[in-house]
């Protein structure tokens, strides 16, 4: 699998995440090209759906990332998200769902330093970890389950 | 349970509620949800190890709601959730007369909610023991194993939603499986949709199921979804120390926050 090259989706947050990502490219910062930023309102707008239909259409893995605590634009939208990925996290382990595919991260706007470091350290991992494959065949499997079932 | 009966019918007769929700012999040998409008069939009411729903349910529905005022049988299990309801303003606390039912059998006298309230935080509040041995098995397995379990079950359920039917809990008018647009869980089942839509009833409920089983019980196919809050359950005591259902003012877990809430994941 030399050649595999992980896809990698990122939610962040607007006003810290996606700016300090901003900064990472004025920085001329060089970061892995292998992550597809999607822009939120904030982290406490991110729903977990959004996370499972991120794996459903082929993500190998996840970046999960907004305001540090205290810095929330919306004042307490992290602290929500925050406790719903606490949840969310102990589901998915017991649900047997690889939970090392997901980075959660706070990036300031001031971070662009740091937001090239959690691409990069996210993408070595889900490289290590190869194509989520048995998250793939459940898809494929449900998309066969439907035409039997037709 | 003379005394049950006795005091359903005093409520009724003297006007105090429309109808006592309660159970009733059915036809085979399981005790189904009775509705006694009428004080001279409070006859009918029974209390035994077979009255095992979750009669709380019926609480928020329109078509028992018109009835009147209400009173309840209820377990321990049962006046959890309506503390929950009463914590999420779903029903409100002088609109109920509760019927408790202590642990051995014998009615209690719930005054009012203060009482209720007493009655919960002396009684054990965690998952009932013949469901700890089935999360302390599956928490023993690999990962993988684990997703192997949930997948073999999870591609039985026939999406008929009973578990949401039967959850006090789940009382939204409008589910976000009926909803399509967008269109979050697939109609039609199949393991992964399958597995979406328990992961979203789960993570409904985190930190506001009271651990009554009802989930697992009505599920057709017999999946143990029951397991996935109730794991929750024991998550959220974990994390943030509280039960649900303990106090008529308490907010639920994910709807609410500490600056200093503690984990270990994020960078």
């Amino acid at each position: 699998m030399s050649d595999f090259e992980p896809k990698v989706v990122a939610f962040v947050c607007n006003w810290c995440t996606y700016a300090g990502a901003d900064l990472t490219g004025t920085s001329r910062i060089k970061y892995a090209s292998n992550v597809r930023i999607i822009r939120f309102p904030c982290t406490g707008r991110i729903d977990f759906m959004l996370l499972l239909k991120a794996f459903a259409n082929g993500a190998d893995g996840i970046i999960v990332s907004g305001c540090h605590p205290n810095d929330c634009h919306y004042t307490s939208g992290n602290f929500h998200a925050k406790r719903r990925w606490i949840m969310f996290k102990e589901l998915m382990d017991f649900m047997g769902i690889d939970m090392n595919r997901i980075t959660f991260s706070w990036v300031s706007a001031a971070e662009g330093a740091k937001w090239a470091d959690v691409v990069n350290t996210t993408v070595t991992r889900i490289r290590e970890l190869g194509p989520y494959v048995s998250y793939k065949e459940l898809v494929n499997k449900s998309v066969e389950e439907e035409v039997k079932n037709e | 349970m003379n005394s049950l009966i006795t005091r359903a019918k005093e409520l009724l007769e003297n006007k105090s509620v429309q109808v006592v929700i309660g159970y009733e012999a059915g036809p085979t040998s399981v005790a189904r949800p009775a509705f006694i409008t009428d004080p001279a069939k409070a006859g009918t009411l029974i209390y035994d190890e077979r009255c095992v729903q979750n009669l709380a349910v019926y609480l928020t529905k329109p078509e028992v709601k018109h009835l009147g005022k209400m009173a309840i049988v209820a377990t321990l299990p049962v006046m959890r959730s309506i503390m929950m309801l009463i914590s999420e303003q779903q029903i409100f606390a002088d609109s109920i007369v509760v019927l408790g039912i202590s642990a051995d059998g014998s009615l209690l006298d719930i005054a009012d909610v203060k009482v209720m309230q007493g009655y919960i935080e002396k009684s054990d509040l965690g998952n009932p023991e013949k469901y700890k041995e089935l999360l302390a098995e599956l928490n023993k397995l690999s990962p993988e194993e684990r997703f192997a379990f949930w997948q073999k079950e999870l591609s039985k359920c026939i999406k008929c939603y009973a578990c949401r039917q039967a959850c006090p809990m789940c009382y939204c008018t409008r589910c976000t499986v009926e909803v399509n647009q967008p269109q979050w869980i697939p109609v039609q089942s199949n393991t992964h949709g399958n597995m979406e839509w328990h992961i979203l009833r789960a993570m409904h409920l985190a930190g506001r199921c009271i651990s009554c089983g009802e989930c697992g019980r009505a599920c057709p196919v017999g999946i143990p979804c029951h397991l996935l809050t109730m794991h929750l359950v024991d998550q959220v005591h974990n994390y943030f120390n509280v039960y649900a259902g303990t106090s008529e003012k308490m907010s639920s877990v994910l709807s609410t926050f500490e600056p200093n809430d503690k984990e270990s994941f994020i960078i």
